[in-house]
């Protein structure tokens, strides 16, 4: 660009993305602040910006009283294993997609991409019985299959995007040298596209640890529950902890923002390639 | 940087947009022998099972539901009973209520995202020191849930703890508290307040990529044809993006229409089932057990919002014409 900025262009710009950084931040500061008050010192008029003394009260009570430390195990089993699975299987099913012409190619997109217009928890009602009929239901072999199941349509077409931008030369050279489709694609391909696989993979995580309603209805015993689920237990009764309730969001978000922070760059590239694509 | 801008040179010159390089991508898709054709199979499979059994078989043996009498507390009765649930639906005098609510949320919710979502990828394309810093920063809400999203936000709206109350009370505006999430009016407020916060960094970074996909020499060629900045906003930026606009903004309202846990979280509906979306009241007749009528209302969804995506599309359509 030729021109400078003006003063009053410079002041409003800051202006701006200040405000929009206050605006954004608070949210967190406010829960933060929240947990870190004694249980009484939440309901204490007028509220402070500080806390006059921090405590942890509600932090100990969150794993003394309930079974906090469960149910994180019981999310990181579940998120884990099903976005690797759901990773592996999408890296098979996005690299013929990016690489054929078949009969039905253009089918499978279709389906794939439906399902990211058509939400989950429309045929609530009826996974639940199928998973019943199958003995699915309140276990976390259940919750992992369907996660797996809901991750690999976008994951599919997020990896399809970085597959798209690596030469087909390498596996086929690959594949000269005597190596299997499968191991030229594992051997070849995949150490090629880490970036994106990682993107791919936290993408899944973050949304098996974030998911709601699915786990909401097929989860129901303490031994099971993730934390969603949990959380969600936490306001069914009248009145909400909000001590407890303001720790246990902290140690939910704490997780996904530090991956978010390491990853931020490849996640961002991933979004966007997938979705201006549509 | 936290984009890579090439990546979405390439991408926008295939939903239309003007872009001077050829693209750079390998996407020729080659035929292959039987023997192959069994390998791809299988590399195809896993997948294909995965969403057939766990999100297909629901969707399609759900909908048959739509047309019986299906209620999880009594399935002694079970015929079909044909629009019957379509009819008891449009009946409920929530209904109209309901709809009106969707459309207020989507739109209330959009527009406001659009808006500051656009401003914000305009003061973020020019480099400045802290910029990738900044972003990182302002991508925090992407890393929280919904839900609790919902209830981070239903703790600052607390009639009687809240931070909002307070600080606009501080500020002036009131005098006294306002029960936010007691009163229909101020509750939905509340929940698109919400939304807003949450979507705004999801349209400045999808914004941002695509202005970054506009070349620099035809804000050059603009300036020294001494258009100003308006000028150059309206006749050079807005068309360059046009495309990838509409289409970011045709999925949002998708996404938005289909996002119920903001709202589940804070005010579950209430007060006195006020605040209820579409998606909601399906969860809330869902966990009711009637998957009767949740079908049907299922089935309305998804064939609006499929309408809607034609409709939206055709209209997109003429303007990409033009260029």
């Amino acid at each position: 660009m030729i021109d400078k900025q003006s003063i009053f262009g410079r002041v409003s710009k800051i202006t701006f993305l200040s405000i929009c950084l206050i605006v954004t931040i608070f949210p967190l500061y406010w829960i933060v602040i929240t947990s870190l008050k004694a249980p009484g010192a939440i309901y204490e008029l007028p509220l402070k910006y500080w806390p006059s003394e921090i405590s942890f009260d509600n932090y100990i009570g969150l794993f003394t009283k309930s079974d906090f430390g469960r149910y994180m195990v019981n999310s990181l089993i579940v998120a884990t294993v099903a976005s690797t699975v759901a990773t592996l299987i999408s890296l098979l099913s996005a690299y013929v997609l990016a690489r054929f012409q078949f009969a039905g190619r253009g089918a499978v997109m279709a389906a794939f991409l439906l399902t990211q217009m058509i939400p989950g928890f429309i045929a609530l009602g009826p996974l639940y019985m199928m998973m019943s009929n199958f003995d699915l239901v309140d276990s976390k072999t259940g919750l992992i299959l369907v996660y797996i199941a809901i991750c690999i349509p976008f994951c599919t077409i997020m990896l399809r995007g970085f597959f798209e931008n690596v030469p087909d030369a390498l596996e086929e050279a690959a594949m000269i040298d005597g190596c299997s489709r499968l191991s030229a694609l594992f051997r070849v391909l995949v150490p090629v596209m880490m970036p994106g696989i990682a993107a791919s993979f936290i993408f899944n995580f973050v949304n098996c640890w974030n998911e709601l309603f699915l786990s909401v209805t097929l989860m129901n015993s303490d031994e099971n529950k993730t934390i969603p689920t949990a959380l969600a237990g936490f306001i069914s009764s009248f009145n909400i902890d909000w001590g407890s309730m303001s720790a246990a969001a902290v140690l939910t978000v704490v997780p996904t923002l530090a991956i978010f922070a390491f990853a931020s760059k490849f996640i961002v590239q991933g979004l966007t390639a997938g979705a201006v694509k549509g | 940087m936290a984009f890579d801008a090439q990546r979405t040179v390439t991408r926008s010159s295939e939903t239309g947009s003007a872009s001077p390089q050829p693209p750079k991508e390998y996407r020729h898709k080659k035929r292959f022998n039987a023997r192959t054709a069994w390998t791809l199979a299988g590399f195809m499979a896993p997948a294909a099972i995965f969403v057939a059994i766990f999100t297909y078989y629901p969707m399609i043996s759900g909908s048959q539901m739509a047309f019986r009498n299906w209620n999880l507390n009594d399935l002694s009765d079970t015929s079909w009973i044909g629009w019957g649930n379509f009819v008891t639906l449009f009946e409920n005098p929530e209904f109209g209520t309901i709809v009106r609510n969707t459309v207020v949320w989507v739109v209330g919710s959009l527009v406001p995202q659009v808006v500051i979502g656009f401003a914000l990828a305009l003061f973020l394309k020019r480099k400045f020191r802290f910029r990738s810093g900044y972003q990182a920063l302002i991508f925090f809400p992407w890393a929280v849930s919904g839900f609790l999203i919902g209830m981070l936000f239903r703790w600052m709206f607390n009639a009687e703890f809240g931070v909002v109350n307070d600080l606009l009370m501080k500020a002036g505006f009131i005098d006294t508290p306002i029960p936010w999430l007691a009163e229909p009016g101020f509750a939905m407020t509340a929940i698109i307040i919400a939304n807003i916060w949450y979507g705004v960094t999801f349209f400045a970074i999808m914004i941002l990529a695509a202005l970054q996909s506009v070349s620099d020499e035809m804000y050059e060629a603009a300036a020294i044809d001494g258009a100003g900045k308006v000028r150059t906003l309206f006749s050079i930026t807005l068309p360059a993006i046009a495309v990838t606009l509409g289409l970011t903004i045709l999925l949002r309202i998708i996404w938005i229409f289909n996002f119920p846990d903001v709202i589940w979280a804070m005010t579950g509906g209430g007060p006195a089932d006020q605040t209820h979306i579409i998606t909601t009241y399906m969860i809330k007749i869902t966990q009711e057990g009637d998957y009767g009528q949740a079908s049907a209302l299922g089935l309305i969804v998804v064939f609006t919002l499929m309408l809607f995506a034609v409709f939206y599309l055709m209209a997109m359509r003429p303007r990409k014409a033009k260029r």
